[in-house]
């Protein structure tokens, strides 16, 4: 079978689920789309072995002469992915079908989820940047759609819009960012970039690009300070918070990172910003996942608090490539696929069992909800075993991966690059992140399932699931607890993955449960005790929160910064766009000002003399007669006066078409000149008596400004374009075959008709059109017999 | 060559007139000095015309100063009637009667 159609797959199958829900009534769709994830499982499982060996690198053409085409490479790390998204997509699915009844939009749910299956195969297997762009905006709109699936919730459609406006920041960077790469290699294949990685490196665009990648990734995953997003789009569905927000979506990032480090690493600002940022938004989103009521809240804060950890070990990973300590970091990034693993199989789960508790009790709240450990013993197991999991317990093995996490910083902390000042700030981060992390883990078991004293007051009378809805997470939580029993089975795959990110052959020691005692060891034991002692206490410190200022919350700078750029857009319209006429004409000709004043300046032009022809007297007097109409009509005091000089004018143009030998145009001139005045005289006879006469022309010192350079300036070029003639006129061709080859003796006439009549042509229809225009204007009214004064304001 | 110094003279002097002509159509304390003044104007362009086609030699300007008289007429019957009646076309547009 051909990689490409399983990478399509879900997109062909998206075409269907419509259909389906629309004339399959009987069976819920999602049996059918289940179809798709299955499929693509059993696919990817059967291609570890020879992944294992050798990359596998396929081509396919899609749009070659743009560079846009199918080039699949499916590593170790690829895999991996692959594995994730098509596992657990298949276990989301079968819970979705236990989830959403059947009178909601499954056409549309499924259709949304396959589309967003597709784009995140196409994300993790693309070897060519510009289909990776593709697909990475393909799975912000899907996401987007996902989010906003109960689209009569406005807290579901605002969250949405947040989401996609950062992600879609983040994607645009990216964008910018693979096209500088693009810029400098020439190629859009991602393993060709890689192989010109010295003359990147050596370009004076290859800091932007670390800029722009960094923060494409960051968006997508959610680090500080763009993590906003992610609790927001906890009001999609729960299937779609399981799949997309903690174990897939938020994961591309972390994808992006690991594929770009064997590049970026070698800068410092890349290393630096991974690791400072990870850990930050480790601490910060653990410190804040303690204070949420909300249980996808918190599992929200959670997943962005992991994924900062994760973060942070693909930083210190990338410490390797400086010299030095190469081998000594591998470990940071193995730790990193590792825990990428672990986090997709409990963070899946507990989402799965929060929809659960929330689809039983009716609520999520977790001050609505107690003692549910009795009434829902198996969804206490699983959760329990998944939170322990989180929480870095042994013998779990999130336990495993929080080691090497604390064994990675630990080591770090050694590296030449980081100073003391440095450690020790990344050391306190490390301890309060995972502190704060045993902290809420273990208050969701506190506070949902353990009995007080409160009295339960859910919505719903509390029951336990029925099996197949427990199913899905039921074999998440196992493969969660293989993992922790026999952590070395996933050597070879995790090995595959690190190579592939550190490309280098590597080698990794047996994943052990237990290194004997030391540091790292000492700190899970130390956090183990604090935490709960802290925990205990909880109520005696929460209070702590409410110290944080309001205003300086980031979703209030974030909802502050929209207030205000739609207010400032608005601002702009309303000054710019809604602003009287005579500012507009003012901008338009003060721009052509600045742009001919630029370019007089910037180009060399002079002005000559000799040619040009003797001026008569009567020639000065006819032009004197038109400046001074022109005068008066800026002058005149009423509207009346102003039509009469404007005529003046107008014949006197005609007179000087006389002067310069033009028949034909002064014919014509007069004759328009007498219509128009015509016509001026009946738009100033329907004018309101009012208006008629007292016109008030303010003197404005900006408006004559404008008017007076304008005028010079069409001076100066009329007077530059006849100084720097380049070529003799056509006309020598008309004067020759005037009548030899169009039968006529009237030059212009013949040009009219004959040499140029297209140009006639349309010229009549352009009178055609005025025509049938005014007709229309004066006949086609509304109001119809109603007295129309107009009135203008 | 003396031909032509006389036209020239004689163009000059219209020039002049019509220099005079928009004096009074621009001072010109009522509509109907105005109006007077701009028909005087359009004759005087018809007599700067023939004689700078004297001048030119040239037949090809005598259709323009036909033009002109019959437009000088016309302008001066259209002004002469706005002054009278306060409108050019007798047409009253929302009830579309002549009245």
């Amino acid at each position: 079978m051909s990689i490409l159609l399983i990478v399509l797959l879900p997109l062909i199958a998206s075409l269907l689920p419509g259909i389906l829900s629309k004339y399959v009534k009987g069976i819920h769709t999602g049996y059918f789309v289940l179809i798709v994830p299955v499929i693509a499982s059993f696919y990817f499982i059967s291609l570890i072995q020879s992944v294992l060996s050798a990359p596998i690198i396929k081509h396919y053409s899609w749009m070659p002469s743009i560079g846009l085409n199918f080039d699949i490479r499916l590593d170790g790390l690829a895999l991996l992915f692959t594995l994730l998204i098509s596992i657990i997509g298949s276990l989301v699915v079968f819970y979705s079908i236990h989830y959403l009844h059947k009178d909601e939009a499954l056409g549309r749910f499924y259709t949304y989820l396959l589309l967003f299956m597709g784009a995140m195969f196409g994300v993790v297997t693309s070897n060519n940047v510009l289909s990776l762009y593709l697909f990475w905006e393909l799975t912000s709109i899907s996401s987007f759609l996902l989010i906003s699936f109960w689209y009569h919730k406005q807290k579901s459609t605002d969250g949405a819009l947040k989401s996609m406006l950062i992600t879609v920041f983040g994607g645009l960077m990216m964008l910018g960012g693979l096209s500088i790469l693009i810029g400098i290699t020439g190629t859009p294949v991602i393993s060709e970039i890689m192989a010109q990685a010295t003359k990147i490196h050596a370009h004076p665009l290859f800091m932007l690009a670390v800029v722009l990648i960094l923060l494409a990734a960051f968006t997508k995953s959610a680090q500080f300070p763009f993590h906003i997003w992610l609790p927001d789009a906890m009001e999609a569905p729960t299937p779609v918070s399981a799949y997309l927000h903690s174990a897939t979506m938020v994961k591309a990032g972390i994808y992006l990172i690991a594929r770009f480090t064997p590049l970026f690493a070698v800068s410092n600002v890349w290393t630096y910003a991974i690791v400072i940022v990870g850990l930050f938004t480790m601490c910060f989103a653990s410190i804040k996942a303690v204070n949420q009521i909300d249980l996808k809240g918190i599992l929200a804060f959670s997943t962005v608090s992991q994924l900062g950890l994760i973060m942070s070990l693909l930083g210190i990973g990338s410490l390797s490539f400086k010299a030095g300590h190469e081998t000594l970091y591998y470990i940071a990034v193995t730790a990193a696929v590792f825990h990428i693993l672990n986090h997709a199989s409990f963070k899946g789960a507990l989402f799965m069992l929060v929809g659960i508790i929330d689809h039983e009790t009716g609520t999520r709240n977790i001050h609505k909800l107690n003692g549910l450990m009795f009434i829902m013993p198996i969804t206490f197991t699983l959760t329990t075993l998944g939170v322990l999991s989180m929480a870095g317990v042994p013998p779990f093995n999130g336990f495993i991966s929080k080691e090497m996490f604390l064994e990675s910083v630990l080591l770090s902390t050694e590296h030449p690059m980081i100073n003391t000042i440095v450690s020790s700030f990344i050391l306190t981060l490390m301890f309060v992140g995972s502190l704060f992390t045993f902290i809420y883990s273990l208050k969701i078991i506190k506070d949902v399932f353990i009995p007080n004293n409160i009295k339960n007051n859910s919505e719903k009378k509390p029951h336990e699931a029925p099996v197949l809805f427990l199913l899905s997470p039921i074999i998440l939580i196992c493969v969660m607890l293989f993992i922790s029993v026999f952590p070395d089975m996933f050597r070879p795959l995790l090995q595959s993955a690190t190579s592939a990110i550190v490309s280098n052959n590597i080698t990794l020691n047996h994943i052990h449960h237990f290194h004997g005692v030391n540091t790292p060891l000492i700190v899970t034991i130390a956090i183990i005790v604090i935490g709960s002692a802290l925990l205990y206490f909880i109520s005696k410190w929460q209070n702590v929160y409410q110290l944080w200022p309001e205003q300086l919350k980031l979703n209030n700078l974030y909802n502050f910064a929209l207030d205000q750029s739609q207010k400032l857009s608005f601002e702009i319209n309303r000054r710019l766009v809604y602003h009287s006429i005579r500012f507009s004409i003012a901008s338009i000709f003060s721009t052509l000002l600045i742009i001919t004043v630029y370019v007089f300046l910037k180009t060399d032009l002079s002005i000559y003399f000799e040619s040009i022809a003797n001026i008569r007297l009567y020639e000065l007097i006819l032009i004197l007669i038109i400046v001074i109409a022109t005068i008066m009509i800026l002058k005149a005091q009423s509207r009346l006066f102003s039509i009469i000089m404007l005529s003046a004018i107008g014949y006197s143009i005609a007179l000087l078409f006389v002067f310069f030998k033009a028949p034909d145009l002064a014919l014509t001139q007069l004759s328009i000149e007498t219509i128009s005045t015509a016509l001026f005289l009946m738009c100033f006879y329907h004018m309101p008596k009012k208006y008629r006469h007292a016109e008030e022309k303010k003197f404005k010192f900006t408006n004559v400004l404008i008017a007076l350079s304008t005028g010079v300036i069409v001076s100066l070029i009329a007077l530059v374009s006849y100084s720097n003639k380049h070529f003799t006129s056509i006309s020598e061709y008309y004067i020759k075959n005037v009548y030899d080859l169009a039968a006529g003796k009237n030059m212009v006439n013949v040009i009219l008709v004959d040499f140029r009549g297209f140009d006639t042509l349309f010229e009549s229809s352009v009178l055609a059109i005025a025509g049938i225009g005014i007709y229309t204007l004066i006949r086609l009214r509304k109001t119809r017999g109603e007295q129309n004064e107009e009135t203008t304001r | 060559m003396n031909m032509d110094i006389i036209v020239i003279i004689a163009l000059m002097l219209v020039s002049f007139a019509m220099l005079g002509i928009l004096y009074r159509v621009i001072k010109g304390p009522t509509l109907a000095d105005r109006v007077v003044a701009l028909d005087a104007l359009g004759i005087s362009l018809m007599a700067m015309i023939a004689l700078f086609s004297v001048l030119l030699n040239t037949k090809y300007f005598i259709s323009i100063i036909m033009l002109l008289a019959v437009l000088a007429f016309l302008g001066t019957t259209a002004f002469a009637k706005f002054i009278q009646k306060g409108e050019i076309v007798e047409y009253d547009r929302n009830n579309r009667t002549n009245h």
